[in-house]
């Protein structure tokens, strides 16, 4: 374990955005190596068997990577790019150059630019696949200059990563040793942050400083203060570790449904991308309050047949008596190769979600079409609720069609603050209602999710959002329908009870975030909750 | 030994790319005979990730797999059966 001298306590400060505790040594990512200047090669032959051995390093640092997750998805990604950096075309190419009297890092940059290239003039999925290559070429030239590789570091003991910001890349590749993640940049609805609390990791972003902290240095996080205290002592750490397994044991002890102390039912639901992440937890939920399906029509030339839809959301059905679906999320902003949408200049406010059907109507049909026959297989009775609804008439053509094949349970998740104003006419068509706190931050304050800089406009207790769930629960509550929050916020424990005291119905959440959900509300009353929602 | 080849049609939904390319270069690997696959103009070695990407092979697409090495018969039987089977549809949906 590294140990520089101890730097003196220092507190930085930052966006708690998963909650728990932990503490370690800091391990900051590398970015990607900067290319020297080329030099002379006097000896080819060395130049040829650094590049093998640096093709080599970046493959089996990969491969290591596959073998110490227990994702099999994010498995597979790691195998086959292992297999990239060990293809012998490439390596061909690479060793080309260095005969024709290039260093080994500038042969290395050559050849994968190469393929990068032929990857990228294909275009759609294999485009997307040009970046991967972009990566694997960092590694390698890193390898072949003797650097540190880029991406999630590997050092071989438990650590709390530091990085300016992850990628969905980079979070494949997590391991088991990381304690806590911290960030420069990145708001509460990051990458990172939706990451963390996936994987049930302590995690601040928006971190100022964090990145000058040197490696080694031991530091504690506090992913619901967002405080990241530098320079313990290794006893220290051990202390904060030892305190955050017994609350982690604690709150495992919490069984049961949601309720506040004086018994208000509140639903606790999971949000769910397939049957796999229905994990042995799954039982200890209420049901299943937001399932997305676009992991079926992800690397998709074709969008998914009627029969492999009928099969995967049979798979949920069987499962769990509740399950809410939410129709195909995708659109400019979330491009997938099948749907051929060209580029937009903003594509947040672009063809997204169900304005997708605007364009290629016969993929909502056919999802519906599959929906319904699940249902009947199954005998369960789904709810279907679309993304992005905007107006009363899109939500009463969605009802429409759904309801025409025999769904009995429409809605629309609430993102738009267009939406929400309606809430009222909008529950008029429908019977439930869903708010996805992340975009209706984004829209309501035109802030980008991602944007470093933005993150206290995106901060869920932003009067002004409140004010639009407030106008959600009061309609739900007047029609007597059920409006629930299934973004970020319902799974923060320190935001439930206020959701709560606001009217909402059911919280729907990652399924590690439970416990500690479960476990605040049982602590306040309802009209403690409700004491904390007005203004 | 002469030059031994088939023809098969790419059976995979996703065509030959992602899960089914990796899937067929493993067992190209695997099998330790040189084989090279055609699509169009395109001639790359099937134990190449990249070459075989680049083939940019949709479902559909006729390929061709050509080797004159050793074993040559029972390797592109091999091949060519796997790139005939729809290996997206093989993948089991709780993976």
């Amino acid at each position: 374990m590294p140990d520089p001298a101890r730097p003196p306590r220092q507190r930085l400060s930052g966006l708690g955005v998963s909650p728990g505790r932990s503490a370690g040594p800091l391990v900051r990512m590398a970015g990607p190596p900067a290319l020297p200047a080329a030099r002379p090669v006097t000896d080819p032959a060395a130049e040829v068997a650094t590049i093998a051995k640096a093709l080599e390093a970046v493959a089996a640092d990969l491969r290591r990577r596959a073998e110490g997750t227990s994702d099999t998805t994010a498995a597979e990604v790691l195998d086959a790019l292992a297999m990239m950096a060990e293809d012998p075309m490439l390596r061909e190419d690479a060793e080309r150059h260095a005969q024709d009297g290039l260093d080994a890092p500038h042969a290395l940059d050559a050849a994968f630019g190469a393929h990068r290239e032929t990857l990228a003039a294909l275009g759609g999925y294999l485009a997307e696949r040009a970046a991967d290559l972009d990566d694997l070429k960092y590694r390698a030239v890193a390898a072949a200059l003797g650097l540190p590789m880029p991406g999630i570091p590997s050092p071989g003991h438990p650590y709390v990563l530091v990085a300016e910001d992850l990628s969905p890349a980079d979070t494949a590749g997590l391991g088991a040793e990381v304690l806590a993640l911290v960030t420069e940049r990145g708001g509460p609805t990051s990458h990172t942050a939706i990451l963390a609390r996936s994987r049930g990791l302590p995690a601040v972003v928006a971190c100022r400083g964090v990145l000058d902290v040197p490696d080694g240095t031991v530091v504690a996080v506090d992913g619901r203060t967002g405080d990241v205290t530098v320079g313990l002592t290794p006893q220290d750490a051990a202390d904060v570790v030892e305190r955050d397994r017994r609350e982690r044991d604690r709150l495992a002890g919490s069984k049961g449904p949601g309720r506040t102390a004086d018994g208000h039912p509140v639903k606790l639901l999971l949000n769910i991308g397939s049957a796999a992440d229905l994990g042995p937890d799954a039982a200890d939920a209420e049901g299943v309050g937001l399932f997305r399906t676009e992991f079926l029509y992800l690397n998709r030339r074709q969008p998914p047949s009627f029969e492999e839809q009928v099969a995967a959301y049979a798979e949920v059905f069987a499962r769990t008596p509740l399950v809410v679906v939410r129709t195909l999320d995708a659109g400019t902003d979330k491009p997938l190769p099948f749907l051929g949408l060209p580029p937009e200049p903003n594509p947040a406010l672009g063809i997204r979600g169900l304005r997708v059907d605007r364009v290629l109507p016969g993929v909502l049909d056919t999802q519906l079409d599959a929906i319904a026959e699940a249902a009947r297989t199954t005998g369960g009775t789904p709810w279907v609720m679309a993304p992005m609804v905007t107006t009363v008439a899109e939500a009463a053509d969605f009802a429409r069609r759904a309801r025409s094949r025999g769904l009995t349970q429409v809605g629309a998740m609430i993102e738009v603050p267009a939406a929400a104003l309606q809430a009222e006419e909008l529950l008029a068509e429908l019977d439930f209602l869903s708010i996805g706190t992340n975009d209706l931050s984004q829209y309501t304050f035109a802030a980008d999710r991602q944007h470093p800089g933005l993150a206290d406009l995106l901060d869920p207790r932003q009067p002004a959002l409140l004010k639009l769930i407030a106008l959600c629960t009061e309609a739900g509550h007047a029609a007597g329908k059920p409006v629930g929050v299934c973004g970020e916020a319902a799974g923060d424990p320190l935001l439930a009870p206020l959701l709560v005291g606001l009217g909402v119905t059911s919280l729907s959440m990652a399924p590690v975030c439970v416990p500690a959900v479960r476990d605040e509300l049982s602590r306040h009353t309802l009209e403690e909750c409700r004491r904390l929602a007005s203004p | 030994m002469g030059l031994v080849h088939r023809t098969v049609i790419v059976a995979s939904a996703s065509g030959l790319h992602a899960r089914p390319a990796k899937l067929f270069v493993q067992e190209a690997v695997r099998l330790g005979v040189p084989v090279r696959i055609r699509a169009g103009e395109r001639t790359v070695p099937a134990t190449s990730m990249l070459g075989v990407l680049s083939l940019g092979a949709s479902r559909g697409t006729e390929v061709t797999l050509e080797s004159d090495a050793p074993g040559a018969e029972e390797a592109l039987d091999a091949l060519a059966a796997l790139l005939a089977r729809d290996l997206d549809a093989e993948e089991t949906l709780d993976a």
